[in-house]
């Protein structure tokens, strides 16, 4: 079972890491700028967790060429993201949109630091309320002092 | 200050329930941008006579299946018998889209395999899969007759996605 898995996982990355096509040489460095620059800021939907920039997947490859067409078309950095999100949704941006959907992306870990801030006042208050002296009835007081006496007088 | 206690027991199983949840959903598995939108319209060359071309225009007013896949997609291997038993039963058109994939290398599948295409177009460029926010191959969208993508099938059709989904949307589709 293992080693199938081992085997899977390997040919996973080898099929990530297939170099299908050589870069381009000799492009535009100024289009080649501008290409890093957008694609650092999209995703590669093969390898998940890879810039489009940094991918060496073959549909990367692809969608860098469409971005190099794009920009050389002179389209905006806009327009370019625009091509990209109406085809494969947000998920292909790394900055994620701020709209209703995202609205707890965004907001949530606030709320929870808010909501652990609170919960801490509040533990803080309630035991600085316990440690306050509880006042004795005229009893207790008796009895307290009779035993601080004994332990007081050296044995 | 028993039921304070389980607090923070109760927040860990609901972080376990997310975590679990989470688990068994495929990150491959993207929602579909493109649902409900028109396709994109291509015209590409045919994979068996090149110097003719398709257009996907000609296929206004009817239902049809695209279907990517390619030589090298083991899936697509698999996903093969299904369509056959599909485009024997003429439910309706099947529009294969040989894509990423060589001219040579996608016929002689089809020749080995069996072709259950009634069209088959080669996008060796991936620039029509692009337009189809195609990420792997095989994927396949049910184009309703006013050229709107109305299902996208992330990987196989299996026989229950056939039976339960496919097919009952493409019933509906076509009256």
């Amino acid at each position: 079972m293992k080693t199938w898995l081992a085997l899977i996982l390997a040919l996973q990355c080898a099929l990530c890491a297939f170099a299908g096509e050589a870069p381009a040489l000799a492009e535009d460095p100024v289009v080649e700028q501008r290409l890093m620059v957008i694609s650092e800021e999209l995703r590669c939907l093969v390898c998940q967790n890879e810039t489009l920039a940094a991918s060496r997947a073959e549909l990367a490859q692809d969608l860098r060429r469409e971005v190099r067409n794009l920009i050389k078309e002179g389209k905006s950095d806009a327009q370019i993201k625009e091509f990209l999100v109406s085809r494969y949704g947000d998920f292909v941006l790394y900055r994620p949109p701020f709209n209703i959907k995202t609205f707890l992306l965004w907001f949530g870990p606030f709320l929870l630091l808010v909501a652990g801030v609170l919960m801490l006042v509040r533990l803080v208050r309630g035991s600085q309320r316990s440690a306050a002296p509880a006042a004795l009835d005229p009893e207790q007081r008796k009895k307290a002092q009779s035993l601080l006496k004994d332990t007081d007088t050296p044995s | 200050m028993k039921a304070k206690a389980l607090i923070p027991l109760g927040l860990f199983l609901l972080l376990v329930v997310f975590l679990a949840v989470g688990l068994t959903r495929d990150p491959h598995e993207l929602p579909s941008a493109l649902l409900d939108k028109p396709a994109s319209l291509f015209t590409a060359p045919l994979l068996d006579a090149p110097e003719k071309s398709f257009s996907s225009k000609s296929m206004l007013g009817k239902v049809w299946i695209l279907n990517t896949w390619a030589s090298w997609c083991v899936t697509c291997r698999q996903e093969h018998p299904i369509l056959l038993e599909l485009s024997k039963s003429k439910a309706v058109p099947i529009i294969g889209l040989d894509w990423r994939d060589k001219d040579v290398d996608g016929l002689k599948w089809l020749a080995r395999f069996g072709n259950p295409y009634d069209v088959v177009v080669s996008d060796n460029s991936a620039r029509i899969g692009i337009d189809f926010g195609v990420t792997a191959a095989p994927e396949s969208f049910v184009i309703d007759k006013t050229g709107v993508i109305r299902y996208k099938q992330n990987g196989m059709i299996t026989e229950e996605a056939l039976r339960d989904k496919i097919l009952p949307l493409i019933r509906e589709l076509q009256k």
